[in-house]
């Protein structure tokens, strides 16, 4: 059952992205409401697979990697929609369903093991952290989005380019004021994650600590120098997309080292 | 029943001929009765604008209407020889659904065009010259010409350095209310920029001119502030948008003038627009973050881009067009006998 809801929610991104495609190549960059239905559908879906699999674990599924990219895929789509239409971003629709197909695709299709690979432990305060740390990831893949949005938006500005991507990218103030947002929003739901982790008093490999604390620090330091205003708009989306890409990089080391444990 | 269509336009006409048969307000309604008066003539729609006046008519007898218009045409106007171009049916619903989506306008793809044909046709309604069957040709020309902005890219972007200038900055600030604009020199276009800013929300606009005189009677007319040329940078804090068109031989706004100017300005992007030719700003400045400059040649490369897009898009506007005539047509003919 739960594989058939996953084929289900990638064919749902995959037709919307393939619809956003044929747009693209007809000059329309502007998302239409099949880009979203299709993030939707696909939402809706991965929601129904973790309560299923919620069910038969006993907790919240986040014990194989497998397990940690459906639920960021989950987060990413659920951050799109409290967030996208927030800042009418509608476009962020765009680059979103591609990253969450992706690590949707990245989970079926790679060898992982879907077996829980760490026992089932039933502390409330674990299942927090671990569900907390991974929207705090999406927030920053969102982040890491808009970074790139404003990056081709500011490219298209400097190269006094026009065309379609200069007509349907949001503004350029917009890009920037939605990644910073979001880089704080990542942040501090992080913090809250980290504290809940600490509460339960789980131990901790300390590659695994210093891993954590670096991207921790790393966004801190980020939202404390646009905070003071020493970090210009384009060096913040050049940072978060950096960021983004350690992120994506080292999660999967994370959890590795959580399951080794 | 038959749609006929009279009329002239930029292409046929020069101004000063078009400005002879130009239909004011003020003489609208009665130039609507004694068209309806034509014998044989049922409904009467006049559009009167800058780049055209048609006259829209249905008839059951076309050859006798259409007389009866060119008479009455050559009364008002005093002239034998009429430029007119005039169609029957087909021709004319073509023509107005072309008209009306804006692919017969000056700049192709303008959307001015539509409004004042609705303004038009709600004049000769309000009137009572309007019958059902040009009720129905009316409403499916708007049905037409909204389906043809919507599917199609031919309103897409901006055609005039002034309007590509606007729509930059609304690229880059999102909401315009609020933004500051200074304005070096009181050029003519750079007015018009400024005056389009102000009418979308732009908050408050300094202008600075050699002659002081000049600016302050620019300021004063677009509700802004003057300062003196010499002192124009101690009045930049805050500002969003410069526009700079004056007649220096070189350029007055360098990168190093200009980034000590805005060190307290890290957080805001600086939109230039330098409309001065020779150049007033250094192209160097479109190199530090958050500043984008842009002068005459790349407003209207992005002006010209804009037009060549809309070209391409005038092929699949024709076919749209043509299907909603063929629509129409096939509706007339089911309905021959029209209630007058």
């Amino acid at each position: 059952m739960e594989s058939y809801l996953l084929i289900g929610a990638t064919l749902f991104l995959i037709a919307g992205f393939a619809h956003t495609l044929l747009r693209v190549h007809a000059g329309k960059l502007r998302p239409g409401r099949f880009n979203l239905a299709s993030i939707i559908g696909a939402f809706l879906l991965l929601s129904v697979d973790l309560w299923f699999r919620g069910q038969v674990q006993r907790s919240c599924p986040l014990y194989s990697l497998f397990d940690v990219l459906l639920f960021m895929a989950w987060a990413t789509a659920l951050l799109y929609f409290l967030v996208g239409s927030a800042y009418r971003l509608s476009l962020l629709g765009v680059f979103t369903s591609p990253l969450v197909l992706l690590l949707l695709l990245t989970a079926q299709l790679a060898p992982l093991s879907r077996a829980p690979a760490t026992p089932s432990i039933r502390d409330p305060w674990i299942e927090f952290h671990a569900a907390l740390s991974l929207i705090a990831y999406g927030a920053f893949a969102l982040a890491g989005i808009a970074g790139l949005m404003f990056l081709v938006q500011d490219r298209q500005l400097k190269k006094r380019m026009g065309g379609s991507l200069l007509y349907n990218l949001p503004p350029i103030t917009d890009l920037a004021i939605a990644n910073t947002r979001l880089i704080r929003l990542g942040l501090v739901i992080l913090t809250i994650a980290f504290a809940a982790g600490f509460l339960s008093g789980m131990p901790v490999n300390t590659l695994k600590f210093w891993t954590s604390a670096t991207i921790w620090a790393a966004y801190g330091i980020l939202v404390l120098l646009r905070q003071i205003h020493t970090l210009a708009p384009r060096k913040t989306a050049i940072l978060s997309v950096a960021a983004l890409g350690f992120v994506l990089i080292t999660l999967p080391a994370i959890q590795h080292l959580s399951s080794a444990k | 029943m038959t749609i006929l269509c009279a009329g002239i336009n930029h292409r046929n006409a020069a101004v000063e001929v078009r400005e002879r048969f130009a239909v004011g307000n003020h003489e609208l309604e009665e130039a609507l009765t004694r068209m309806r008066g034509i014998d044989g003539l049922f409904g009467a729609v006049i559009v009167s604008t800058c780049n055209r006046v048609e006259f829209y008519a249905s008839s059951v007898c076309p050859i006798r209407a259409m007389d009866g218009l060119r008479h009455f045409l050559a009364e008002r106007t005093g002239c034998n020889e009429l430029p007119f171009y005039s169609h029957d049916s087909l021709p004319s619903v073509r023509h107005l659904f072309r008209v009306a989506s804006g692919l017969d306008s000056m700049v192709v793809g303008e959307t001015e065009i539509l409004g004042q044909l609705k303004q038009a046709y709600q004049s000769a309604a309000g009137h009572g010259a309007t019958n059902a069957c040009l009720n129905r040709l009316f409403q499916h020309a708007f049905r037409v010409a909204k389906q043809v902005r919507t599917e199609t890219r031919i309103t897409r972007g901006s055609t005039s350095v002034g309007s590509v200038a606007v729509e930059l900055a609304g690229k880059i600030f999102g909401d315009l209310a609020g933004r500051k604009v200074m304005l070096l020199g009181a050029g003519e276009t750079s007015e018009r920029v400024a005056r389009s800013l102000v009418s979308r929300g732009v908050r408050t606009v300094i202008v600075s001119n050699r002659t002081f005189d000049r600016a302050a009677a620019l300021a004063d007319s677009i509700g802004g502030l003057a300062v003196h040329f010499d002192h124009w940078h101690t009045a930049f804090d805050e500002v969003d948008i410069l526009i700079c068109s004056t007649a220096a031989p070189h350029p007055i706004v360098t990168r190093e003038k200009l980034e000590k100017i805005l060190q307290s300005h890290r957080e805001r992007p600086l939109f230039i627009i330098d409309l001065a030719v020779p150049r007033d700003v250094d192209p160097a400045v479109n190199a530090i973050d958050n500043v984008y400059l842009y002068d005459m040649d790349s407003l209207e490369q992005i002006a010209r881009q804009s037009i060549e897009i809309r070209q391409t898009e005038v092929d699949r506007c024709e076919q749209l067009i043509e299907r909603h005539v063929g629509e129409f047509l096939t509706w007339m003919r089911h309905h021959p006998a029209m209630p007058r």
